[in-house]
């Protein structure tokens, strides 16, 4: 018996050394292999590394001497604020939209909710295939339809919201809902029941936070659509950008990131509040 | 007269995995009978295939003198009104406050409509506070209940289905996330339902002494069977040993004698 514990004790302890051993060999082998694929593809790419580095400093010089606001871009301030508070609101007015129609649309993909595990799979599929074409290539696409105008831009971003939301919202439900719905079921209470006073109060704080960093990152995105569809601040930067006007372009790209970082702390503070 | 009756009930889980096999028994209207049996051997299974949270693969479920495995839709909700339950981890909506979970109870009862948008009458509001008073909740009422403790959200699932004036109760492993006295507090409101509501309750039990003490009849299942049925008397060590298939030495009861 005591000879038997003491093999045992001598092959844990072969064990736990061959475990360290062969930890020390993964990190090794993974640093190669980074290593590896950063040469491979910067020799591919023909990307000289030190010659990427030394031109730092001179793109530093020329952004500071042309994209400082002078006189002249900060006259045009009016105007960005304008094109600024109409490309906000239509993100907002996209995702709001997205957000209603993908939470119905989750209901129908959570383990949940489901009404059978088949609709379920199709609805993953669906909301996969949105989410993973990008907002660029949906307005691309879409301004063979509806050519340049704020439509193409609001169906582009949506199309993403709708499949990005779709997902987070199944998973949310999956994770925070799943057992005070069982428990409603319990109850003989029907299923649209279940969804108002089991999924809905339960799973709002955490939809409410997926949709404001959803508002966040549109904003952020319909500047770059904006460019493709001709439409809000996004036309804007492209006009002052091609008329080399690089002063008036920064005043756009600066109010731009002063705006996202308020509506990032406004919805922080809002989170905090629901939470 | 039997409130419920299993007849050779079976469950596949995806057509392979034997969860319950030929099951049968039955209960009597104002019994307190516990399940004991090893994990994953199937007891939450047959709770569930009462009110249908999960269905029978094959064999007769007879609730009430309904065949609840070809009731429909309404029907089922029907059923399922006189069934509460409660679980191991309480499954309230922990956002709402406890008045609102309580009369989730309710939900069964209405019309779709009427249950969304959450109406609800004076008398059952009435009832409602009513019930939590009984089970010493009233000051936490308009509490949120992730502000309660262990015990005090187990209570507001035990007055959640007693809203439904059930006539059995489900009893999921109620008691194995507290503490012993909360525990002994949970299992006590129970027994006193049984006695003076008659309202029947089955448990799913982890803690056979717990069994022992306060149900009058014992179900000992062993990977999906039925292989106890009986008083606690006549329920001897070498039948434990069977039912959770172990032996001498290896249980904890063993220890504390």
């Amino acid at each position: 018996m005591i000879s038997d514990k003491h093999m045992d004790k001598s092959k844990v302890s072969q064990d736990r050394s061959s475990v360290f051993v062969k930890r020390k060999r993964t990190f090794t082998l993974a640093f190669i292999i980074f290593f590896a694929l950063f040469a491979i593809s910067a020799a591919v790419a023909e990307y000289d590394v030190i010659g990427g580095f030394e031109s730092i400093p001179k793109a530093v010089k020329w952004m500071s001497a042309n994209f400082v606001p002078d006189e002249k871009a900060w006259s045009r301030l009016p105007k960005i604020f304008e094109k600024l508070s109409e490309t906000a609101l239509v993100s907002v007015a996209v995702t709001v939209c997205a957000a209603t129609l993908a939470f119905f649309f989750s209901l129908l993909g959570t383990k949940t909710t489901r009404v059978n595990p088949w609709i379920g799979r199709i609805v993953r599929i669906i909301a996969a295939f949105f989410r993973n074409v990008p907002d660029v290539v949906w307005a691309m696409l879409l301004l063979f339809s509806f050519g340049q105008n704020m439509l193409t831009g609001f169906f582009a971003l949506f199309f993403t919201t709708f499949g990005m939301l779709t997902r987070t919202f199944i998973e949310t439900i999956d994770e925070v809902s799943s057992s005070c719905v069982e428990a409603l079921r319990a109850t003989g209470a029907s299923y649209i029941q279940t969804v108002f006073h089991g999924i809905i109060p339960s799973s709002m704080p955490e939809i409410i936070s997926w949709v404001l960093y959803m508002i966040e990152t549109n904003i952020r995105s319909s500047t770059l659509i904006g460019v493709l569809t001709a439409t809000g601040i996004g036309n804007l930067f492209d006009l002052y950008y091609k008329r080399m006007d690089y002063s008036s372009a920064s005043l756009v790209v600066v109010s731009i990131v002063v705006l996202v970082i308020f509506i990032e702390m406004l919805s922080n503070k809002i989170r905090k509040v629901i939470m | 007269m039997a409130i419920l009756e299993f007849q050779n009930v079976s469950k596949l889980y995806n057509n392979t995995t034997k969860a319950l096999t030929d099951i049968s028994f039955s209960v009597d209207e104002g019994e307190f009978v516990s399940i004991i049996g090893p994990s994953g051997s199937g007891k939450s299974t047959i709770l569930r295939c009462v009110n249908r949270l999960v269905d029978a693969t094959k064999g007769t479920i007879i609730f009430d003198g309904h065949d609840i495995n070809r009731a429909d839709k309404r029907e089922l909700r029907r059923i399922r009104t006189k069934t509460g339950m409660i679980f191991q981890h309480y499954n309230l909506v922990d956002r709402l406050s406890v008045i609102e979970n309580v009369l989730h109870g309710r939900l069964g009862h209405k019309t779709t409509m009427s249950g969304v948008v959450g109406y609800y009458s004076e008398e059952e509001k009435e009832r409602a506070f009513e019930i939590l008073a009984k089970l010493g909740l009233s000051e936490q009422a308009y509490k949120r209940c992730d502000e309660l403790s262990g015990g005090q959200k187990q209570r507001v699932g035990i007055a959640r289905s007693l809203m439904q004036e059930p006539r059995l109760i489900l009893c999921d492993e109620p008691i194995a996330s507290l503490d012993p006295s909360s525990a002994r507090i949970i299992m006590d409101y129970l027994k006193n339902i049984n006695e003076t509501m008659k309202i029947t309750c089955i448990f799913n039990l982890h803690q056979v002494d717990v069994a022992l003490k306060y149900s009058k009849r014992i179900i000992g299942i062993t990977s999906g069977r039925i292989v106890y049925d009986g008083p606690p008397e006549e329920l001897t060590k070498a039948k434990i040993y069977e039912i959770y298939q172990s032996s001498e030495g290896e249980l904890i009861t063993d220890d504390i004698g």
